[in-house]
């Protein structure tokens, strides 16, 4: 495996959130993460965006509730 | 595909569909109706799903196809999208993180993390459903329904770059909202000035 590249903050910040999303390609993925474990200022930004993530992801949730779930049952018999 | 695993899939994924289809539609009423006729088209177009295992982004789609047919229905787009992928380059670069963070703090003093505690679920919900819908409709899909790019892609019909330069537009939109509710709603810390060190000597230096 090749070395991993040094890159500053300004580039990690700038791939931050695709890092994040899991869409970089495998020698940029590995730069970010690597610029991450160095630097205590990235590491912080990281922490923030991956929990304000997961706070969004949670919003994604809404409970159905029992009178909706059966109105999509009832649904779903007729086909 | 026979109808019990089709049921089986679709209610463990109901409360997924309903929190994505509240985010687009922005009340109840109507989220229930676009998730019970997104259930209703992905029988009919069952056959159509080539691999079980993309059950999830193949139903996102048909959700995500619904609202947006329904919006063009009701010519209900608000009129700020129509130009929505020139729109907001400046947001893009908006950071939430900058904002709060205060380095010169203690150590053991966190406003990033205080801010994450106190925001509220709703906060979050009222920041979401401020964005246009063009940026709205890529941050459910991403952020809340964590789906790849270039499913979102597929779904929206437009290029993986077109996806990426939307998120990053629509994050900053929606991280600026954030800020300003943080700051109306005393969510923040004022910003405490460094301690000042004067250099000049003081009556009691001067002998």
């Amino acid at each position: 495996m090749k070395p991993v590249k040094t890159i500053g903050c300004d580039e990690a910040l700038k791939h931050l959130l695709e890092y994040l999303d899991q869409e970089l390609g495998a020698a940029k993925h590995r730069e970010v993460e690597h610029h991450i474990e160095v630097c205590r200022s990235c590491f912080s930004r990281t922490e923030f965006e991956q929990r304000l993530k997961n706070r969004l992801r949670d919003a994604g949730r809404e409970s159905s509730g029992e009178s909706f779930e059966e109105r999509i049952k009832t649904l779903l018999r007729r086909f | 595909m026979d109808r019990e695993w089709f049921e089986g899939r679709v209610i463990g994924l109901l409360d997924e569909l309903l929190g994505a289809a509240l985010r687009l539609a922005k009340n109840r009423h109507d989220a229930e109706d676009l998730v019970a006729e997104t259930v209703t088209k992905a029988w009919a177009n069952r056959r159509s799903l080539k691999d079980a295992e993309r059950f999830r982004p193949w139903i996102f789609r048909i959700l995500t196809n619904a609202f947006l047919s329904e919006c063009r229905k009701r010519a209900a787009r608000p009129t700020a999208d129509v130009a929505v992928d020139d729109a907001g380059e400046t947001d893009a670069s908006f950071s939430l993180f900058e904002e709060l963070h205060q380095p010169f703090l203690l150590w053991w003093s966190n406003p990033e993390k205080e801010f994450l505690n106190k925001l509220l679920r709703e906060d979050l919900e009222r920041a979401v459903d401020a964005l246009p819908e063009t940026f709205r409709t890529v941050v459910v899909l991403a952020e809340l329904e964590g789906l790849a790019y270039g499913e979102i892609a597929g779904i929206l019909g437009v290029p993986v770059g077109t996806v990426r330069s939307r998120l990053a537009r629509a994050r900053g939109q929606l991280q600026k909202a954030l800020w300003v509710h943080a700051q109306e709603a005393g969510l923040t810390r004022p910003a405490r000035k460094p301690v000042e060190v004067s250099h000049e000597a003081s009556e009691d230096d001067r002998v």
